[in-house]
């Protein structure tokens, strides 16, 4: 046997070091919590929080549980992060493509914009949004419409909000739609290797996912109705709108510097990616007969997206770890309602940092399993 | 026949008509917008509201239209059109972004200059409608130094002016002392730097245990080469820790040395500490103690030793995924419960450890990425040539990898810089902290936007120098391969 004492002694040593930090500190957290009176335990979370927060998306006040209130910061995360991700997303392809373009502003313009944001720290990005270039929005009173509907003020901006009759019918049409389309897609490949006949799916799938969902206005008893905002006097100096939906400053001012900071790094990604492809791979597309639509979507944009994704992986994962800095804004996000909040009223100090972690450990890993499968499917299939 | 005028399709015969031609509407479109913009008159008001606003765009666009001549042999004209002026689509962006330029630089000049009031050391002098930097001016200590006493200041100016000569040596360094580098700013440099900000910026009696530590390396070191290669490892393994042990609690027992008191200096504590002096200090010691710790759980993740190579796994994984606000938040509220009752550690200092920690795990991932792209010959070649783990490793991998990864461990370093102003969790302020503090003075309201203004660009001119330095870094070490 080729046991040798060099293998195991590092290990042991290792492990025994591990074990006698986590010892320690369980150890003197015990002793803590004891003389301090605190018992360890999550049945805080049923009991009433008896706080309030400002933006929820589900019905939430104080007589709610902490494990509501937790919920509550959770969604507030996930909204900023799937706002901010998608901004994100959007704006970095945009201005990636601009750093490659041939004209000599655009390109400038696009470089001038990734250096500037991204060397700014984001915290201080937030910041100026929030405590310099939204404060200087006019209140209600004199707040202009933009298109009649809009209302953007110091208190935050007013979108009509949709009034939905049977939107159950109308979500399972966009169900159907989508599932119809994934039949299509799975069908058209199966002809075109068996037959090598071309079907035309991109626009049936465009026309599927219109004619479904106006089928449910028209036969499904689908109805929409918009609720404007309208301004409210609520004391001879005090107004507000009323009606529609009101998202805060905070919400603004955390998704526009999280997704104009993100954006930079996604837009290099994506430089980075289309520069990886190799110019003789277009040159070998066209020469073999392929439009110039066919080379980008069957040749450039595969391989590009390969080079792509993993990075741009890890920036939706900074972006939603990020969007904790939300706390200095008081957003009520996870960390300012639980960590925050919760915190100073429990006094629960390890329970409540560990599920903050625990939380925010388990949205990053699933966001990663999630680009990992989607980064395995796209990969080179090496034989 | 007369060759026929077509009106409509710029080409070379015709060269001059269009040229002449485009470049005047052109040019009248760009001069509209100018006049608009620097001195708000609009000429073509005459015009109905929506066309009025459109009109450069659409003489701009006939303009670049026509001076779209491919191959006119005039140089100038080539260079634009193969620039700015490639097609149609191309000509309105280009024709959108000099506009858009034209008319952002009138209210940006005047805020940052033209209408700004610098004199005065009141809130009284700022009447005019640009920015207030008499408020940058008066605060100006406060955004430097933070709390730190007027008069004390010149200690943080001296330490940073020396650690920043200290730091340079390297480019005055004579060939005979090159090879010494490596070593000095490894080891050398950071002990002597944390030196200088403990006992000098600090200038209190500093508890000192560490003492103990070093004087332990340094001995078991030189005794370290008396030891025969066969033992060296279970040597290193137990006798540095044996010399601290029976050194702190066999030979001076518990009489601890005031190494710190330095005769005439008040201690300031940390709390004190603040503005862009700590943002520097934070960032110098997270650097120093990242790299390392870094260093040990990249070859960590790397290693053969199954239950090392999960630990370190463990380590990187965890603090990638949360983020910074929360360790802070942990190492201000959670971590203190961990510790013994008497036990204390400044605040400055957890933070300093937790940003060390964070970080390095990221620097971990980015140092693990330059192993794995070494080819395995180069691992191959150093065993065949007898070398064991570290000398491999310190001789042969280590300096091909860390020179391939400069741009990700310099990416990592920005992060660093850009994430100090997180510390305003445990109660830090460096100066973005001060600028929130000073935004609620009674005196100065209403300002916060010069202030915020005036950080980022510090923070930009940093962090660009710091990208610059990096890549110069990389062109300098690129070895082809």
């Amino acid at each position: 046997m080729n046991f040798k004492l060099k293998d195991i002694v590092p290990q042991l040593i290792t492990v025994t070091a591990v074990v006698l930090v986590f010892g320690f500190f369980t150890y003197n957290a015990q002793i803590n919590m004891e003389n301090r009176g605190i018992d360890f335990g999550y049945g805080f979370l049923s009991q009433e929080s008896s706080f309030d927060v400002q933006f929820s998306l589900i019905e939430y006040d104080g007589s709610h549980s902490y494990f509501r209130a937790y919920l509550v910061g959770l969604l507030n995360t996930i909204l900023v992060s799937v706002i901010g991700i998608i901004i994100a997303t959007i704006l970095g392809v945009i201005v990636g493509v601009a750093r490659l373009s041939p004209n000599y502003l655009i390109n400038k313009f696009a470089a001038f914009y990734v250096e500037f944001f991204r060397n700014i720290p984001l915290l201080l990005q937030i910041f100026f949004w929030y405590f310099a270039a939204l404060r200087a929005l006019p209140l209600p009173q004199d707040a202009e419409a933009i298109f009649g509907v809009f209302f953007l003020t110091i208190k935050g901006l007013y979108v009509p909000a949709f009034i939905w009759q049977n939107f159950s019918v109308f979500f399972y049409s966009i169900v159907a739609a989508i599932i119809a389309i994934i039949v299509i897609r799975i069908h058209a490949k199966r002809v075109q290797e068996n037959q090598g006949k071309q079907i035309p799916v991109f626009l049936i799938s465009i026309g599927l996912i219109f004619i479904l969902p106006l089928l449910s206005f028209l036969i499904g008893g689908v109805g929409i109705s918009f609720e404007v905002p309208v301004l409210k006097q609520l004391a001879t100096t005090s107004f507000i709108y009323e009606g529609g939906v009101s998202l805060p400053p905070e919400l603004i001012a955390l998704t526009l510097s999280l997704s104009l900071y993100t954006a930079t790094f996604i837009a290099e990604c994506v430089r980075a990616g289309i520069q990886g492809v190799g110019k003789g791979q277009k040159e070998a597309a066209a020469s073999i007969g392929l439009t110039p639509n066919q080379v980008l979507k069957l040749v450039i944009m595969p391989q590009a997206l390969r080079i792509i994704i993993p990075p741009t992986t890890n920036q939706y994962l900074n972006l939603t770890k990020n969007s904790s800095l939300a706390a200095a804004i008081a957003y009520p996000d996870l960390v300012l309602v639980f960590a925050g909040t919760a915190l100073m009223q429990t006094g629960k100090a390890i329970e409540i940092v560990s599920i903050t972690m625990f939380t925010y450990l388990t949205l990053s890993i699933s966001i990663s399993l999630l680009m990992n499968w989607y980064n395995k499917k796209i990969a080179i299939q090496e034989k | 026949m007369m060759s026929k005028i077509n009106f409509f399709k710029p080409d070379k015969n015709n060269l001059n008509t269009f040229l002449y031609l485009g470049s005047f509407l052109f040019l009248i479109s760009v001069l509209d917008v100018f006049i608009n913009s620097f001195f708000s008159l609009n000429i073509t008001g005459f015009l109905p509201g929506f066309l009025s606003f459109l009109f450069p765009l659409i003489l701009g666009f006939i303009g670049l239209y026509f001076i779209r001549i491919e191959f006119s042999g005039i140089k100038q004209l080539d260079l634009l059109n193969k620039h700015i002026n490639t097609n149609n689509f191309n000509a309105v962006l280009s024709l959108l972004i000099i506009f858009v330029i034209i008319k952002s630089l009138p209210p940006i000049l005047s805020w940052f200059v033209i209408d700004a009031s610098f004199a005065g050391d009141t809130k009284d002098v700022c009447t005019g409608s640009g920015a207030c930097w008499t408020y940058i001016k008066v605060w100006m200590r406060r955004f430097m130094y933070g709390m730190y006493p007027n008069a004390e200041q010149w200690r943080i100016n001296l330490s940073f002016i020396a650690l920043v000569l200290m730091g340079s040596v390297g480019y005055f360094a004579t060939d005979r002392f090159k090879k010494y580098l490596t070593l000095y700013y490894v080891v050398i440099y950071p002990l002597i730097a944390f030196l200088f900000i403990f006992f000098f910026i600090s200038g209190g009696p500093v508890f000192f245990d560490f003492s103990y530590g070093i004087i332990a390396a340094i001995l078991s070191i030189i005794l370290g080469f008396f030891i025969p290669a066969k033992y060296k490892f279970y040597y290193f393994l137990i006798v540095p820790l044996a010399l601290y042990i029976t050194l702190k609690y066999f030979i001076f027992f518990e009489e601890y040395v005031e190494l710190g008191k330095l005769d005439g200096l008040n201690w300031v504590e940390t709390g004190a500490w603040g503005g862009l002096s700590l943002t520097f200090i934070i960032s110098f010691f997270c650097l120093i103690f990242c790299f390392p710790i870094g260093m040990a759980f990249a070859l960590g993740r790397r290693s053969n030793f199954p239950l090392i190579r999960y630990i370190s796994v463990g380590f990187i994984e965890f603090w990638r995924g949360v983020p910074l606000i929360t360790v802070l938040f942990m190492s201000a509220v959670m971590f203190p419960m961990f510790l013994p009752e008497d036990f204390f550690i400044d605040k400055l200092v957890r933070a300093i450890i937790a940003i060390s920690l964070f970080e390095a795990a990221y620097v971990a991932e980015v140092i693990r990425g330059g192993l794995q792209a070494l080819p395995r010959g180069q691992y191959e070649a150093a065993k065949s040539l007898g070398m064991g783990y570290w000398k491999m490793h310190i001789f042969v991998i280590l300096p091909q990898a860390l020179k391939l990864v400069i741009p990700g461990i310099a990416n990592t370093f920005l992060a660093l810089v850009k994430d100090t102003p997180l510390i305003f969790v445990v109660g830090l302020l460096e100066i973005v902290g001060m600028l929130n503090l000073a935004k609620t003075n009674p005196k100065w309201l209403g300002f916060a936007m010069e202030g915020y203004v005036f950080a980022a660009i510090i923070f930009w001119i940093i962090c660009y120098a710091m990208s610059k330095y990096s890549y110069n870094l990389e062109q300098k070490y690129k070895t082809d391969r």
